[in-house]
């Protein structure tokens, strides 16, 4: 190549600094485009209304009122919504966030944005983490709807449980994310991708305690293999560490809460069940991630 | 510039791209043309890093160090063949234009209004709400808004109506410092703006006219036409070509830059009807 003269390399150098500013950029840029769609989009509505109303729906119904297994006030409030939100948060994420990429896809979508000079890993992330935003929000706004609730009743509030379950609920919904982003980047039809997030929660859903404590009792595989599969299952860890925290014993659980309460205690089960569903996430998100960036992008 | 190694990208065995090498230079205007399934969009993608493929795509004369090259996006401008049914309103993807690719809003405000959009108006508007001529328009406005060097376009003037695709054709024209690769089923309509045509079929470049490599063996051809009808707006047209007319203004005569001779041949293609015979010389001597 020809020697450049002073005003190409004036030129190269100012490109370089351009490159360099738009990759800062790039990750807020993607982030903010993410939350600004999915701001905009009916399913975030449709979520945020079930999220919050289920809890507004608790209250109303006066369920801080009632007393079942020694549970009352907003710690009864909290337990059962956040077994309720175990089945109806992960199906809301895989869902949604599995059609997300392979929609944009099929549309033509990414064709265009990814045409900009924003990096693939900064652009893959930054929905990631403007997505991970929008599941919890209306979530963290449900407990501190309960927490506000709870002070005007003169109930005690649990703080600390309240930090707990929102850190659990953070975990749960990051495996789910992680999930869909797998799912959508190996996906080529917003169908296909629609089918495997209904059957790998359905899935999980069926692997969850009740159906493990019958293979057990039938003594169809080694117990294990079954403790295995429910240590395993971010559904079943979310929980049984909910329960944990106003139930230490796992009286609810029966026996099964011996092999818990053995291997692990309180706290370290806990503690699994927020870095293990997390770390699953974030795994199966970079696998998709991989996956995604070695194939065709559109 | 670019240079595209024997290029191969298939879909199930079937081959898209077809060992395909070409080299795009500084300053290249090129309409890309080919029927339907030719693989002009297949070649865009592989520039723009969309698709894996065979084959090397070297930059500056260095091969790419990732397949989606993030320097090279920030110097090619994209013009997709359909807008995308984006959801953010105008305002927030001329905004990350800006901000993400180094737009001007000065510029994008000057192109979109030269287009005939009101940015201000729409500005707010989601941006799949926009009927397809509009989308197109924004699309066009935030590509020259860029200070890109390569300018891709596909089927760019597809949706624009006439007006709006005349002006798209100014504009285009006065970007003399960027490369073009333009992808149209209509070789007259972007005719007025390159430099070489390249046809495909089937994944293989079947034609590669450079105008220059002719401009070596002779700058101008002699023109003669006539036409059916006298008209007026013709002869004022023909005039600014430097062309001489007859008494009755049926028959015209001058000069074609050989370099123009695409341009001169758009020109031609909007009074077709009315061109009752065309000669064009090529062994004009030069001039003077």
């Amino acid at each position: 190549m020809n020697a450049m003269t002073p005003d190409e390399i004036e030129g190269a150098v100012k490109r370089d600094g351009q490159g360099a500013r738009a990759a800062r950029t790039g990750l807020g840029l993607s982030m903010r485009l993410e939350l600004a769609e999915s701001l905009r989009s009916r399913w975030f509505h449709f979520y945020s209304v079930v999220v919050v109303g289920l809890m507004l729906l608790l209250i109303t119904t006066g369920i801080s009122e009632s007393r079942v297994l020694g549970f009352t006030g907003l710690s009864r409030l909290l337990v059962t919504y956040i077994q309720i939100a175990m089945a109806v948060l992960p199906l809301f994420i895989v869902i949604t966030t599995a059609r997300s990429m392979v929609g944009d896809r099929e549309a033509g979508n990414l064709e265009y944005m990814l045409a900009f000079p924003v990096s693939l890993p900064v652009w893959y992330w930054g929905r990631f983490l403007a997505r991970l935003i929008l599941v919890l929000a209306p979530v963290l706004l449900a407990l501190a709807i309960a927490a506000v609730y709870g002070l005007a009743r003169g109930h005690a509030v649990p703080w600390y449980h309240v930090g707990l379950y929102a850190g659990l609920v953070g975990a749960l919904a990051t495996a789910f994310l992680g999930l869909g982003f797998l799912i959508s980047a190996l996906s080529r039809s917003t169908e296909v991708a629609l089918g495997a997030s209904l059957l790998i929660w359905l899935v999980l859903v069926a692997l969850l305690d009740l159906l493990l404590l019958s293979v057990l009792i039938q003594e169809r595989f080694v117990p294990d293999f079954v403790i295995a599969i429910a240590l395993a299952n971010p559904m079943q860890s979310f929980r049984t560490a909910s329960m944990i925290l106003f139930d230490p014993q796992l009286i609810l659980l029966g026996p099964s809460s011996y092999v818990i309460l053995d291997h692990f205690g309180v706290t370290g089960y806990v503690a699994w069940a927020m870095g293990y569903p997390v770390a699953l996430g974030l795994v199966l998100a970079g696998l998709g991630y991989w996956r995604f960036s070695r194939g065709d992008l559109v | 510039m670019i240079a595209i190694d024997r290029v191969t990208k298939r879909f199930d065995r079937r081959a898209a791209l077809d060992e395909l090498t070409l080299a795009i230079g500084a300053g290249d205007r090129i309409a890309l043309i080919g029927s339907n399934g030719a693989g002009k969009t297949t070649l865009f993608r592989a520039l723009l890093g969309h698709y894996r493929h065979g084959g090397e795509i070297r930059i500056d004369g260095a091969a790419r160090a990732r397949r989606r090259d993030v320097g090279l996006l920030g110097r090619v401008a994209f013009v997709p063949q359909l807008p995308p049914p984006l959801r953010m309103p105008v305002g927030e993807l001329l905004g990350f234009a800006e901000k993400g690719a180094g737009a001007s809003r000065a510029r994008m405000a000057e192109i979109a209004a030269a287009l005939g959009i009101d940015l201000d108006e729409v500005r707010g508007r989601p941006f799949y709400r926009l009927s397809g001529g509009q989308k197109q328009k924004i699309l066009v406005t935030v590509a020259l808004g860029r200070d890109a060097e390569l300018m891709i376009f596909d089927e760019p003037a597809a949706n624009l109506d006439p007006a709006a695709r005349a002006v798209f054709i100014d504009l285009l024209a006065a970007r003399r410092d960027a490369s073009m690769l333009i992808a149209s089923h209509r070789l007259e309509e972007v005719a007025p703006l390159v430099n070489r045509v390249i046809e495909l079929d089937r994944g293989r470049v079947v034609l590669d006219d450079s105008v220059v490599d002719r401009l070596k063996e002779g700058e101008f051809r002699r023109a003669e036409i006539v036409l059916a009808a006298a008209h007026a707006p013709f002869a004022q047209a023909i005039g600014d070509w430097g062309f001489e007319a007859d008494a009755a203004g049926l028959r015209f005569t001058g000069p074609v830059p050989a370099a123009e001779t695409f341009r001169f041949l758009g020109l031609l293609a909007r009074y077709g009807s009315l061109i009752d015979r065309l000669t064009l010389d090529q062994d004009a001597p030069r001039r003077s």
